[in-house]
């Protein structure tokens, strides 16, 4: 099961290279018969209805496509990219806000992470996942109701206990070399 | 980089990464995700949480002619061509000078008496921020809380009973905390500082005044 879950997130790192490098339309076809469905549910869930929730998700693919240099697989998965594009998209267009991001750290285009690294992340994505798929029912439906944009930010205050893991270190290592290399 | 020791508490990590902060909380976040690798690679290990969860979710059923749709915005779209790098200042980092449109220079500041200036930033009403000035070895505003404020050190230093807050430093504050926080003697002391409620002054700006200054 998880290492099918592993060989899973390498094949969407491997058709966002070919979107990237060669935009493979087969490539971007089946990252959107997977995470189109999934995208959005999660906008009806964050309270839009389906029209605009159809609406809201091709933009998102779209984002994923026109902005695929961007994706750093030695920092995130797929599935977490395109949360991240999926969660803006719902602030902007559901809560009609800006949505301050940080300053870039991107790779550009002449340098590009270790095999090593991206090999770890997508690892560590996967235990992610199934340590957040063994929590307690209610403790993953508090977790479920923060994402899902159920919860304010005071009544967050009150959950602990995000089985993280050692992503975060692996993260933080990623960070570092990009910083090295891009110098 | 590596001299910052007030970091953001999982609270407002997990807020940013769920898209539930109120946007003024979200600028301040950012702003100190630009300056520190270490909170940024902890909202990243949030982020992929969001990730798996969104991964695990019971399908939506797409719209019959959904992906032709999709690839006739992508073919309809221009090129993306690289973003230009967002302009950043030594002061203020770029999420920053996307709100104040320009630099340092570029900050409208207004004069709130004692040396003190502000500039408010336009955010949505639920929160508001904005960027302080106050002079080297003055006495910051005194002032209680109500609801949760939230103040980043861009330039200069100050310090209160709990230490030290130079470049990159967040202080987190809450309803229990009445302090005086004193800027290092040196340049102007610069903070962005962003509160869920109105402040009350205790002294330094009379309660009377705080209506028509709109903190």
């Amino acid at each position: 099961m998880s290492q099918d879950r592993i060989e899973e997130n390498a094949d969407w790192v491997a058709a966002m290279a070919r979107i990237r490098q060669s935009k493979d339309k087969a490539a971007f076809a089946a990252i959107y018969r997977h995470f189109g469905p999934r995208v959005k549910a999660f906008l009806m869930r964050s309270g839009a209805d389906a029209s605009l929730a159809e609406e809201c998700m091709q933009d998102v693919m779209t984002t994923v496509w026109t902005k695929a240099h961007l994706f750093d697989p030695s920092r995130a998965s797929v599935a977490t990219w395109v949360f991240t594009i999926a969660r803006n998209r719902k602030i902007d267009a559901l809560r009609k806000q800006r949505r301050p991001e940080p300053e870039d750290v991107s790779w550009g285009p002449d340098h590009e992470p270790d095999q090593e690294d991206v090999v770890a992340l997508q690892q560590e994505s996967d235990a992610l996942s199934r340590a957040v798929a063994a929590l307690p029912e209610k403790q993953r439906a508090l977790i479920e109701q923060a994402f899902y944009g159920d919860l304010s930010h005071s009544e967050i205050a009150e959950q602990t206990g995000l089985p993280l893991g050692t992503i975060k270190s692996r993260i933080r290592l990623a960070l570092e070399r990009l910083r090295r290399s891009v110098q | 980089m590596s001299n910052i020791s007030h970091h953001l508490n999982d609270q407002l990590l997990l807020g940013y990464a769920s898209g539930n902060l109120p946007e003024a909380f979200n600028l301040v976040v950012a702003t100190h995700l630009s300056l520190c690798d270490d909170c940024r690679a902890r909202l990243e290990s949030m982020d992929a949480v969001g990730g798996a969860l969104l991964d695990d979710l019971p399908v939506a059923a797409l719209a019959d002619d959904s992906f032709e749709r999709a690839m006739a915005l992508i073919e309809a779209a221009p090129e993306v061509k690289p973003a230009p790098a967002r302009p950043s200042c030594d002061v203020l980092p770029a999420p920053l000078t996307d709100y104040v449109g320009g630099g340092i220079g570029a900050v409208k500041w207004r004069a709130v008496g004692g040396g003190v200036k502000q500039a408010i930033l336009p955010t949505s009403k639920d929160a508001s921020v904005r960027l302080l000035s106050i002079p080297g070895g003055a006495a910051m505003p005194d002032h209680g809380h109500r609801g949760m404020e939230l103040t980043l050190v861009l330039q200069g230093a100050f310090s209160d009973d709990d230490g030290r807050y130079g470049r990159g430093d967040i202080e987190i504050a809450n309803e229990e905390l009445e302090h005086t926080p004193i800027a290092e003697p040196g340049p102007d002391c610069i903070c962005l500082a962003a509160t869920d409620a109105p402040l009350r002054f205790t002294s330094l700006l009379p309660r009377l005044v705080q209506p028509f200054i709109k903190i």
